[in-house]
């Protein structure tokens, strides 16, 4: 469970709440016709409506709010079926109304959960609060001109959702494995591309300390936090600067604090009594949003396996472990890649050269899974070369790496460098013969009682044969030799 | 000949047109002569004579392959705050001198799609907030009329689309377009003896017109007749994609409402408009009213509007409140003049209070306290309540009656200068008309006979939510008994 902190007055516990700003995957964006698409020159997607340019009204994007809606079944949430745009006022000029359109009373997502997995194999339930839609602001740019800003308004406008954890983490590890989940969810439902990063989900963190079964202290909220690394270290950091103020007495000021990525350090946005006061109020240029159950239920008949559900459905149907099954699922296309393969051959065998010979291939030659030229049904004919005695498992691991780097088919390698297992007895015998009359002392010191001594009979056999020879028949004959 | 081509009512010249008696371009020309002859009434903010003769003269090519639209060749005055593309949209603030749109409000759109000639944009209170067009930061517009006690003061003709009536009344048009938050419409036409008509919320769009508040701002048409105001009426309604609240209902055609007669139709005549104070003259003017429609046919009822006294605060509450939000936006980053700053705080601080008149400030101010942390609930969320009790209180109403019948204004046109000591009085002027705002109904001022010092007085006729044809028909009925045809003084003057 909770992973406490030792304090030289005792024990403290962390208690931390996420908001997480998501980017929903659409074309356009949230009130305007404008393109959502990223990476496009400044300026160049701005409508008159994203501008604000007077006279201008905002029109919702519906396929925005089936993303909402789409993400708010797969964080097993409710979905409330009247919900309420309203105005979050501030002056800022990336934020051209004045104001940006939110959720703030009735959001469109209520309460919900996510499973998370530690690393230690346990899971916990995590509370979603709420998930809201809103506004992104456009860019400022501050390193374009000595005394000026500049603006880009590309992003004004982009669909978002701010997705709301309940304080329910208690350290920087279940922290990562939150946003590790989220964003496999997100993934799955093609909602979001998790890309933290590109600055596709940001996070802020709510963070206070308390005495073990304590009510909440006073928090503090970091924001800019922009990788799931940037989250650890700052709760680290964040946890340790209020650690050292109460454990000399001194109490937790209420504040808006910044993660600095370069110094590794929070510090002071602005306090609470500074705090905006938005003066949210109803969108008088939107009606409330009304969902019907239709809508609802059609969304949630397209929902995709989730990963929980997937991994449940692994460990069930092909006998694997949680920890196998976990990093099995961690991404959409490897789950499926894992299944092709387990289809045609032994499911633990596949889980096994999924992750250690295909994934640490990949890994190590830094591409991905859709780059591998060994594909699904490649590694699954291999597999199965394996399982029917054709090659042993070693000889296995050197066709893949031919196949991986010049490609072709398991079978045809294997014929065409004469790799095939060598099961005739007869062959087999004539060089364990061999073996036997070069070791004469070994044989002696075996028979002598040095049991160890086995593993190099097979050792010399199986070098002897190229690795050819299929070891269960190796270790048959041997004994019958040896005795 | 070319003084009287501005005399003829819109229904007149299109006939006209069609039989070839003048072509569009002639009566542009008439028009565009009277906009200039007009000029010390300050109605005009942009005049656009050029647009004008370019659109007159389509017209006239139109209109010889025998394809005239509802209102081919009409010359128009349009109220500065719809945006025109090409054309210097400044909602009569500073701190939109110099914007020229690259868009065409929906609204306007439909009017040029129809075959109208645009003659300029006219002036209104900044923002549309004003109730006497004093707020403009283009100058005062004066009224045409004029006292006949010997008071030569020049009058207000009233807000905020006080520009548009000006010019209507004077002929510097033949129809204009206003907009309504709280009687900018109706109270400016009472003030000038011209017919204006807010229809019911989300009959025609706010899409491209620049926002005051945005839950209660809605077009209408201004003309000298109830027909011509019907013809424009129905030309610029209609549902609109890009406005959320629009209504996606088809639009009646508001001409063949106009039965002449009002057999069949109970008006109601609600208590709470008789208020303690309001001068003979007006009350008579009631009354008259009520006898006319009795004489047409009408059934009047006894009506209720128990919430009426609390409708001016949750109005100057919910107006100032969205306001403050919609005018967040007018910061020198995108356009519009920018005073530049020490700092970025510094620039918004000063671009605003150079580019904001005194009104315009107050509004803003109000909204901003109203929406603040503490205050929220107290005012806000209390004038929403009021707000659907006005509202409860018009449908209770109109379980009894088919449409209302009340004073436009409490007082003919004041002087330029009177009430600008004490804005609540200012704001008592909006007293009649703010709950049909607050409700979303269609409501229309008629003229309906003289002051004793000669001024206009308007009766206001208030309908069911999308009824603007029983409006209209009651209106039109209003018009043919009443018999206005008094004319502001600025013309007889010219016309000795």
């Amino acid at each position: 469970m909770a992973e406490l902190i030792k304090g030289e007055t005792g024990a403290w516990e962390m208690v931390i709440g996420l908001e997480v700003h998501a980017q929903v995957i659409a074309n356009s964006k949230l009130f305007s016709g404008a393109s959502a698409v990223f990476g496009a020159d400044p300026n160049s997607q701005v409508s008159l409506v994203d501008a604000a340019m007077p006279g201008m009204l905002p029109v919702l994007n519906e396929h925005c709010v089936e993303q909402a809606v789409r993400t708010g079944l797969g964080l097993n949430a409710a979905i409330n079926k009247v919900s309420v745009f309203e105005r979050k006022n501030y002056f800022y000029p990336d934020l051209p109304q004045g104001y940006q359109i939110s959720q703030y009373l009735y959001p469109i997502v209520g309460k919900g959960f996510i499973e998370i997995d530690m690393p230690d194999g346990t899971s916990r339930t995590i509370g979603i609060t709420r998930l809201h839609l809103e506004q992104d602001a456009g860019k400022s740019m501050h390193d374009q001109h000595p005394t000026k800003s500049y603006v880009d308004l590309n992003r004004s406008g982009c669909a978002l959702m701010e997705i709301v954890s309940e304080p329910d983490l208690r350290s920087g590890d279940e922290v990562v494995a939150y946003l590790n989940k989220l964003r496999m969810i997100l993934r799955y439902l093609g909602t979001c591309d998790g890309n933290m990063e590109e600055g596709s989900m940001r996070c802020d963190v709510n963070l206070s300390l308390r005495r073990p079964g304590s009510p909440f202290g006073t928090r503090t909220e970091v924001k800019n936090v922009n990788s799931v690394k940037a989250a650890q270290q700052a709760i680290e950091y964040e946890a340790q600067r209020q650690l050292e103020i109460l454990e000399s007495g001194g109490s937790i000021k209420q504040e808006t604090r910044l993660w600095d990525p370069a110094k590794l350090e929070t510090r002071s946005l602005r306090s609470k009594e500074d705090a905006h006061d938005y003066r949210y109020f109803p969108d008088p240029d939107l009606l409330p949003l009304k969902l019907t159950d239709e809508l609802i239920e059609r969304i949630r008949k397209t929902l995709p396996e989730l990963p929980d559900q997937k991994k449940h459905r692994f460990m069930e149907q092909y006998g694997l472990t949680a920890y196998d099954a976990g990093v099995l699922i961690a991404e959409q296309n490897r789950a499926e890649y894992f299944e092709t393969v387990a289809k045609s051959s032994d499911p633990k065998l596949a889980a096994n050269w999924v992750q250690n010979e295909l994934l640490g291939r990949l890994n190590k030659e830094g591409m991905s899974l859709d780059d591998s030229p060994v594909k699904a049904p490649a590694l699954a004919g291999l597999l199965k070369l394996i399982a029917d005695n054709t090659i042993s498992g070693k000889i296995a691991k050197d066709v893949f790496a031919e196949m991986f780097t010049n490609g072709g088919d398991a079978a045809a390698i294997v014929e065409a460098k004469g790799l095939r297992q060598v099961t005739d007895t007869g062959a087999i015998e004539k060089v364990i013969n061999e073996v036997i009359a070069e070791n004469p002392d070994n044989v002696a010191a075996f028979k002598g009682g040095k049991d160890k001594l086995f593993g190099f009979f097979v050792g010399q056999v199986m070098k002897k044969s190229g690795g050819k020879a299929n070891p269960d028949i190796v270790n048959e004959l041997l004994k019958k030799k040896l005795s | 000949m070319m003084t009287d081509l501005t005399d003829l009512t819109i229904t007149e010249a299109l006939s006209a047109l069609k039989a070839k008696k003048f072509s569009a371009t002639e009566l542009a020309k008439a028009h565009i002569a009277q906009v200039e002859a007009g000029r010390h009434l300050n109605a005009y903010i942009t005049e656009t004579p050029e647009v004008a003769l370019k659109q007159a003269a389509e017209s006239d090519k139109r209109i010889a392959a025998g394809q005239m639209g509802k209102l081919e060749g009409i010359p128009l005055a349009i109220k500065d705050l719809y945006c025109t593309k090409g054309i210097q949209t400044t909602a009569s603030s500073a701190i939109l001198k110099g914007f020229v749109p690259t868009y065409e409000s929906t609204v306007s759109q439909k009017l040029l799609d129809a075959g109208s000639v645009t003659l300029g944009k006219v002036s209104c209170d900044e923002f549309a907030m004003g109730s006497s067009n004093t707020t403009s930061a283009y100058g005062n517009v004066i009224s045409p009329w004029k006292r006949n006690n010997g008071d030569n003061r020049d009058l207000v003709p009233g807000g905020s689309s006080g520009g548009s009536v000006a010019a209507l009344a004077a002929r510097m048009c033949m129809g204009a377009t206003g907009t309504d938050t709280g009687g900018s419409i109706r109270q400016p036409a009472a003030f000038t003896g011209t017919v204006g008509i807010k229809p019911t919320y989300g009959r025609c769009s706010r899409w491209g017109i620049v926002a005051f508040a945005s839950s209660l701002d809605q077009a209408g048409p201004f003309a000298r007749t109830v027909e011509d105001c019907a013809l424009m009426l129905e030309v610029m309604s209609g549902h609109d994609p890009k406005d959320s609240t629009s209504a996606p209902l088809p639009v009646p055609d508001f001409t063949k409402a106009l039965t002449g007669d009002m057999k069949g139709l109970k008006v109601g005549i609600p208590k709470e408009y008789r208020l303690d104070g309001t001068p003979a003259e007006i009350l008579k003017s009631w009354d008259d009213g009520i006898e006319w429609l009795k004489d047409a046919g009408a059934e009047i009822v006894d009506v209720s509007l128990p919430h009426t006294q609390y409708a001016l605060p949750a109005y100057y509450i919910i107006a100032p409140a969205e306001c403050s939000s919609n005018l967040a936006r007018y910061d020198g980053v995108r356009y519009g003049p920018r005073v530049e700053g020490a700092n970025l705080r510094d620039m918004y601080e000063l671009t605003r209070a150079k580019g904001f008149g005194a009104e315009v400030k107050r509004r803003i101010m109000i909204g901003t306290y109203v929406l603040s942390a503490g205050y929220y609930d107290a005012y806000y969320i209390k004038a929403q309540k009021i707000r659907r009790l006005i509202t409860n209180d018009f449908l209770e109403a109109y379980k009894k009656c088919d449409v209302l019948l009340t004073p436009a204004t409490p007082s003919a046109a004041f002087a330029i200068g009177e009430n600008e000591d004490d804005p609540v009085k200012m704001y008592l002027n909006d007293v009649f008309t703010v709950t049909v705002n607050l409700a979303g109904l269609p409501g229309m001022s008629v003229p309906c006979g003289l002051s004793a010092d000669g001024l206009p007085l308007g009766l206001q006729i208030i309908g069911k939510p999308w009824d603007e044809a029983t409006v209209l028909r009651t209106g039109h009925v209003i018009e043919r008994a009443a018999n206005f045809v008094a004319k502001p003084q600025a013309i007889l003057k010219k016309a000795a």
